[in-house]
């Protein structure tokens, strides 16, 4: 891997610490926008999530977290099984999508990033005029006689909002990485005695396993912080995580504990970002990999 | 010849978007030949070879694996493997891995499975490289895999499509080598597809020349060179000279001006034809000694002979000789009945044969095109 990295020369390194170059230069409003509103806020985090009220070291927020146990296994598994579901219609839509005739899949990717052009919580909030108890969908039901169901405050509306909203973050991963496979791959397969579902299982599936690890995290991670999802759809019974920590922040007394929600939330993603991409070669190109 | 047939084409046709890619292809192979299909880029040698190989269905007309229609056999169900243009190794998966592939579908046993990779890898001369990346190899030994990927399920045939177009002339040389011994070794039929005439005529033992979506000649190497059916195979197979002549009667062509006696009959009397000089079979005389006698135009060294570009009444003849001859000098050129081939008229007549817009370097321009063209062929 490392074998095009030339040793630089000595004179040559003091002239970029001397002169930087372009590129440098033209990232540097990024580093003091990333300075200013990343990395400082995160400083800001772990400060909170360490110090009382009065600003005195203390462990008592992480102590505080016990009580919060249920939410984060609440929100676990409600990100979990949305980004499955994400996951069981986003490969074969992808799939679907990359072998399309080569001129209607740009038609195919816009009908699919078309709600992404709209805010997410727009997007939330009709959802909810649907699902509502009034809503489209009680309406339809009353009207041909099989009575209104109760969807809105489920869990269910809450992991069906998190997969509307998310789910193109799972296509076109994996779509990128399926469109530029070799076709020829596949014939080679068919060629060694592969019918069409071997060919997928042995070639296809493999080679997208980086678009898939990517779909995961896009999806997971939102899922997994969201607040106004399951404000909206929730009905107001289910609280996760996001919604816990936006609650610990508008009131002064539980600032810090909901910073120290926010900090075991963000090692949590951490971590699952660091597994994942375990399962990818880090060489591989495509997949969009945060 | 009396081997079996195990492979026959009958009157395939084949469209792509409105173009007749394949007219009417007949076509036999029999068992442990090594058949090659030649032709410039675009004339259907591919099509063909993935029509065997069952990646395309004719239009219509009917393909034979050992006496059995096979039009709508999918691939796998095939007893043949394809080593392809670009090797298609599978990135996933180690060399090892590679050349099991299948093997595993068949389900044989682990041992089994790895002596047989080790055999087939010994093969291609590529012992211990069991573990390496496939990805990482040089363009040669990527190409040794997917022969050996091929070759480890023991197909009763094997396609090459152009598997040494991507490689540097010494590899090359050695690769068609080792691919002749690999095919005396196994006596396995080999059907390769090419645009060389040079790798066409040293590893074949038939020649099948393709030009417009039809089979020109079919033939051995040197029925091929020596007995060119028309322009077109007269020309693309090494060089040639071909002139507008007359039959005037059995064994007596005239052509250039000229009356010769050669071995060519059975034309009608006063038939048009078209006649093929091979340079090399030109000597070069004294002016007054020669049947033809024109000026020099240029003369090009070659190692083993010279290239000379004679212009007789307008018409540029190439002639190889080792012998030196000066630019602008007169000589006198003499023509064996031998040497002469009288062909009959085709739809190629007058295309090809005058050397008058000839030059080395757009020759080679025009090979390098022919290459990056195969890749978009169909």
């Amino acid at each position: 891997m490392n074998c095009n990295v030339k040793e630089i020369p000595p004179e040559k390194r003091v002239n970029k610490l001397k002169k930087p170059s372009l590129a440098s230069i033209a990232a540097y409003p990024h580093i003091v926008w990333s300075v200013m509103f990343i990395i400082a806020p995160l400083l800001f985090v772990c400060y909170y999530a360490f110090t009382d009220s009065e600003g005195h070291f203390t462990f008592s927020n992480i102590q505080a977290l016990s009580t919060h146990t249920n939410t984060f296994l609440l929100s676990i598994s409600f990100s979990l099984i949305a980004t499955a579901i994400c996951l069981f219609i986003g490969y074969p839509l992808a799939f679907a999508i990359s072998k399309a005739p080569k001129k209607r899949q740009p038609l195919l990717l816009m009908l699919l990033m078309l709600p992404m052009w709209m805010n997410l919580l727009i997007r939330t909030y009709s959802l909810m005029a649907i699902l509502d108890d009034g809503g489209m969908i009680n309406t339809f039901l009353k009207n041909i006689g099989i009575g209104e169901l109760n969807i809105i405050g489920t869990s269910g509306a809450v992991i069906f909002g998190m997969v509307y909203d998310f789910l193109p973050y799972m296509v076109l991963p994996i779509y990128s990485v399926m469109s530029k496979q070799d076709e020829k791959l596949i014939e080679a397969a068919y060629d060694l005695g592969c019918h069409r579902m071997q060919a997928h299982l042995k070639v296809t599936l493999p080679l997208s396993v980086p678009g898939i690890v990517s779909g995961i995290t896009m999806v997971f991670v939102p899922s997994i912080s969201t607040f106004y999802i399951s404000q909206k759809l929730g009905g107001g019974t289910i609280f996760l995580l996001g919604d816990t920590i936006e609650m610990q922040f508008q009131n002064k007394s539980t600032y810090n504990v909901g910073a120290a929600i926010s900090l075991v939330m963000m090692i949590l993603i951490l971590i699952s970002i660091a597994v994942m991409n375990k399962f990818s070669d880090n060489d591989e190109e495509g997949g969009i990999i945060i | 010849m009396n081997k079996n047939k195990i492979i026959e084409l009958k009157a395939i046709s084949k469209e792509f978007n409105g173009e007749q890619v394949l007219s009417e292809i007949s076509l036999d192979i029999h068992d442990n030949e090594f058949v090659t299909l030649l032709g410039p880029s675009g004339c259907g040698k591919t099509t063909t070879l993935r029509i065997i190989a069952g990646f395309e269905t004719p239009d219509s007309g009917d393909v034979f694996f050992g006496g059995v229609r096979i039009n709508d056999l999918p691939p796998y169900k095939r007893e043949l493997n394809t080593v392809f243009q670009k090797y298609a190794l599978f990135p996933h998966l180690n060399v090892f891995e590679n050349v099991a592939f299948g093997l595993r579908l068949k389900k044989l046993p682990e041992r089994e499975i790895t002596e047989r990779v080790k055999e087939a890898l010994a093969m291609v001369n590529l012992s211990g490289f069991e573990r390496r990346n496939s990805e990482k190899l040089s363009g040669g030994q990527q190409q040794r895999v997917a022969i050996a990927r091929a070759l480890i399920n023991r197909p009763k045939v094997l396609l090459l499509d152009e598997p040494l177009g991507a490689l540097d002339l010494k590899l090359r040389k050695d690769m068609q080598n080792e691919l002749k011994n690999i095919q005396h070794m196994t006596g396995i039929t080999f059907i390769f597809v090419t645009h060389d005439q040079e790798e066409a005529l040293s590893m074949s033992d038939t020649v099948v020349v393709m030009a417009n979506g039809k089979i020109q000649q079919i033939g051995s190497p040197t029925d091929i060179y020596n007995e060119p059916v028309n322009a077109f195979v007269a020309d693309f197979i090494g060089e040639s000279n071909i002139l507008d002549g007359i039959m005037l009667a059995d064994y007596k062509a005239r052509f250039a001006g000229n009356t010769f006696k050669c071995l060519d009959k059975g034309f009608e009397k006063n038939e048009p034809v078209d006649i093929v000089v091979r340079p090399e079979d030109v000597d070069v005389v004294p002016v007054e000694k020669g049947m033809l006698k024109g000026r020099v135009t240029s003369v090009t060294f070659k190692g083993v002979y010279y290239e000379i570009i004679v212009d007789i009444d307008g018409f540029k003849w190439m002639i190889q000789s080792t012998d030196y001859v000066a630019p602008e000098e007169e000589i006198g050129l003499y023509i064996e009945p031998d040497a002469i081939h009288v062909m009959k008229k085709s739809e190629f007549s007058d295309m090809f044969g005058d050397y008058s817009s000839f030059s080395d370097e757009l020759e080679h321009l025009s090979d390098i095109e022919e290459v990056e063209n195969t890749e978009d062929e169909l």
